[in-house]
């Protein structure tokens, strides 16, 4: 290689050379100035606090947690599992109120089309921060346990949460549950069986028996055999508080609303655009064929939209998990707050920080993963 | 997800058929909208039910029973006696007239507040002046640094006469604005080389780095680099050297923007027609020749409006500095509600915050719309 600066080959590894010299100057002087700095303060490098006894008191745990005798590790899995406790149950009701909103902003009624528009220019419009601390306040301010909003005697919200009546678990229950799974998956052949035999022969045999019978009436039989329990646990106020039920704690509960509700009002913009973004020529051409309303919106419609709508679905998924790290501001005890607790704590602030980024990081390349997989599964196949 | 909507907002159709049916007077257009069938009648009726119960009660709670002044002890506390048996029933608006230069302007000195008042006029005018398509040339990066340095020697004082003012009072809605626009200006050209870095094909080091750097702040939460800048960056900085608490937000957030501008300006770049770039090699144009006078120009007009909402994110994300403890305006509420007398009238404080955050944020967007379908028009015909 002749080494002259019009030679392109060689100015690009000068380039590369210098930029990543520079990059690499820098990062050398940080981490040397923060091993300096460690050492000044006699802070230990790595991850041996994980094993330490945390004595962080967690308010709602997944699963059994003792502040005296549990680690620091067991703490930041528990902020792991309650980050994505919001993550995936926000992401399912958002998805759901978005999709209603988006389909109301395209209603023929002018009402319901304007309040639709509204709800979306509004909740857009003000910092999520805001309106988490707006939530939290109010439920804060709801009257005590004993006059407490109440729905008979099935749920109470008052200012110690939302109290609900929970399911006693019985083996019956769990039985149920494998005879659905064992549903899906005989539905799922039933289905397979179906399109082949419409591909070799152009006649499709009826799927919807099989798949009743599978997924319904196997799991109720199984559970009527077995006894058919079915108890429910009531919260009941005893004293000053409810005894029994489960219990959605006010930082949960105003999370959830707050997150729910200002995701939706992206994600109603991204339903409404992707069937707008459908030419009508398409509704009627269909129409031309001889194919019913919901036929069409099932088989030309849908599918045609969810192409423009998973790719930004999924960066509102994603917005909604990084989001939900918000919950620190309101003292809803997810990964951020745990993991800050902790580095306060332990003055390991770079492997807090590290634990912190390290979980976000896998939770996004999750979604990003499953949601792209998705994505090219139903994509239009061109040449 | 703007470039969704952009291929949306322009269909006709709905608005030529409304404008077909308002012409026939207003019994004709309320059936057509709102009485169009009876599932649409049964619709309007409990909707129009609803909001009237609302507004109604809001009306009672916010004007009829509000309250907008409290007198004063000699003392100078405020007694809110009033306020406080008016709970629930009407709106306690005293907190505001009472607290608002406090939530607006922080503990900035109070005789010297006119000057953030004039730093606020001057972001406006700043913004309104960027959105204004004469004034898109070269000169406009000249004003946003005039007034950039304005802005500074204002906020902080020590020549012209002014008194210094330490940054450490400064607070409120300066502070908000000065982390969206100051993180703008200088996210924005570290974007655009990010940008160009992923996009290279013949240095795949660095195109390597910015992958990096994009896909980790963009994996991560805002608070996490946020609590980057406040608990690690004073371990990076040599002993003795201490950064201000404003300037490591400050530095995060223009990290935090380069990743997120880096991705719309990328997409501007993969919008442009490959022949553009290939023209400018045939015509012999260095690298640099062809990205500043070909690809950058026409790519940027492109992704105008995305950055336009890119910033109304930004904007509204500057709040997240209450958890590290910065006086934004948002802090600024929660510092006005932490007053004893005022403590309980936090929904009166978070409503007129959230009237600013709305009017700032409702302008840009309209003006993003706006912009999108004049844009569009010339390719669209």
């Amino acid at each position: 290689m002749r080494l002259s600066w019009s030679d392109p080959v060689f100015r690009a590894v000068v380039w590369q050379v210098v930029i990543v010299g520079i990059v690499g100057t820098i990062a050398w002087y940080l981490i040397r100035n923060t091993s300096e700095n460690l050492a000044a303060r006699h802070i230990a490098t790595g991850f041996g606090f994980l094993g330490r006894v945390a004595g962080i008191p967690i308010g709602e745990s997944l699963i059994p947690y003792n502040p005296a005798v549990d680690t620091y590790g067991t703490a930041l899995v528990i902020g792991v599992l309650n980050t994505l406790k919001v993550a995936v149950i926000g992401v399912i009701l958002a998805t759901i109120l978005g999709t209603i909103i988006g389909i109301g902003r395209l209603s023929k009624n002018w009402l319901l089309a304007k309040l639709t528009a509204f709800y979306v220019e509004t909740l857009r419009d003000i910092p999520l921060l805001l309106q988490l601390l707006f939530w939290y306040t109010i439920l804060q301010g709801l009257p005590g346990p004993k006059q407490s909003w109440h729905l008979g005697s099935f749920a109470f919200l008052s200012n110690r949460g939302m109290k609900i009546p929970v399911l006693e678990w019985q083996a019956a229950h769990s039985w149920a549950v494998l005879a659905f799974v064992i549903g899906i998956v005989v539905t799922a052949i039933a289905n397979r069986r179906a399109r082949t035999q419409q591909e070799a022969t152009g006649d499709r045999p009826v799927v919807w028996p099989i798949a009743l019978a599978a997924l319904v009436a196997f799991p109720v039989i199984v559970w009527t055999v077995l006894g058919a329990p079915f108890q429910l646990e009531l919260p009941v106020l005893r004293g000053f508080n409810f005894q029994g039920g489960a219990t959605l704690s006010p930082e949960y509960f105003a999370l959830m609303l707050g997150l729910v509700t200002y995701t939706a009002s992206y994600i109603a913009e991204i339903v409404r655009s992707g069937i707008q973004a459908i030419p009508i020529g398409q509704w009627e051409a269909a129409g031309a064929l001889g194919l019913h309303n919901g036929l069409i919106l099932r088989q030309i419609i849908l599918p045609q939209a969810m192409r423009v709508i998973i790719p930004p679905m999924t960066s509102q998924y994603l917005n909604l998990t990084k989001n939900s790290s918000l919950a620190v501001a309101i003292g809803f005890q997810d990964i951020v707050s745990i993991a800050n607790t902790t580095l306060n704590q332990t003055g390991q602030a770079i492997e807090g920080i590290a634990v912190i980024m390290a979980v976000y990081l896998t939770i996004s390349l999750s979604i990003s993963v499953f949601m792209n997989w998705y994505n090219a599964r139903i994509a239009l196949v061109e040449r | 997800m703007s470039q969704a909507t952009a291929t949306v907002e322009h269909i006709p159709t709905a608005a030529r058929a409304q404008a077909a049916v308002a012409s026939l007077g207003p019994w004709a257009w309320a059936r057509a909208n709102l009485f169009g069938s009876w599932w649409s009648t049964a619709v309007t009726l409990a909707l129009g039910y609803v909001i009237a119960r609302v507004l109604i009660s809001l009306f009672i709670w916010g004007v009829v029973n509000a309250v907008w002044t409290v007198p004063y002890s000699n003392t100078g506390v405020a007694d809110t006696a009033i306020c406080q048996n008016l709970k629930g029933v009407g709106a306690c608006w005293a907190i505001l007239t009472d607290k608002y230069r406090l939530i607006l302007f922080g503990r900035y000195p109070y005789d010297q507040q006119w000057r953030p008042a004039i730093v606020v006029v001057l972001f406006i005018g700043l913004f309104v002046v960027s959105g204004m398509r004469r004034f898109w040339r070269k000169e406009l990066a000249l004003v946003w640094l005039v007034t950039l340095i304005a802005v500074g020697i204002l906020m902080w004082g020590g020549i012209l006469g002014l008194p210094e003012v330490s940054e450490d009072y400064w607070g409120g809605l300066p502070i908000t604005l000065i982390l969206a626009t100051f993180g703008l200006a200088f996210a924005f050209p570290l974007a655009v080389l990010v940008a160009l870095g992923r996009r290279s094909t013949k240095l795949p080091a660095v195109k390597m780095l910015c992958v990096l750097y994009v896909e980790i702040i963009r994996g991560v939460p805002l608070i996490a680099v946020l609590f980057m800048a406040s608990v690690m960056f004073p371990l990076f900085m040599p002993a003795g050297v201490n950064v201000d608490k404003l300037l490591r937000a400050q530095i995060a957030f223009i990290l935090f923007a380069g990743a997120y501008l880096a991705e719309v300006v990328r997409g501007g770049l993969q919008a442009l027609p490959k022949g553009q770039g290939e023209a400018a090699d045939a015509l012999g144009l260095s690298y640099w020749k062809k990205t500043g006078f070909i690809i950058l120009p026409q790519a940027l007009r492109l992704v105008i409006p995305p950055l336009v909402n890119t910033f109304i994110g930004f904007f509204k994300d500057t709040s997240l500095v209450l958890i590290i403890g910065l006086f934004d305006l948002l802090t600024m509420g929660k510092v006005a509600l932490s007053d004893p007398p005022w403590q309980s009238f936090s929904t009166e404080v978070y409503i007129g915050l959230a009237l600013v955050y709305i009017a700032f944020c409702f302008a840009m967007s309209k003006y993003s719309r706006s912009l999108e379908r004049d844009l569009n028009r010339s390719r669209v015909r």
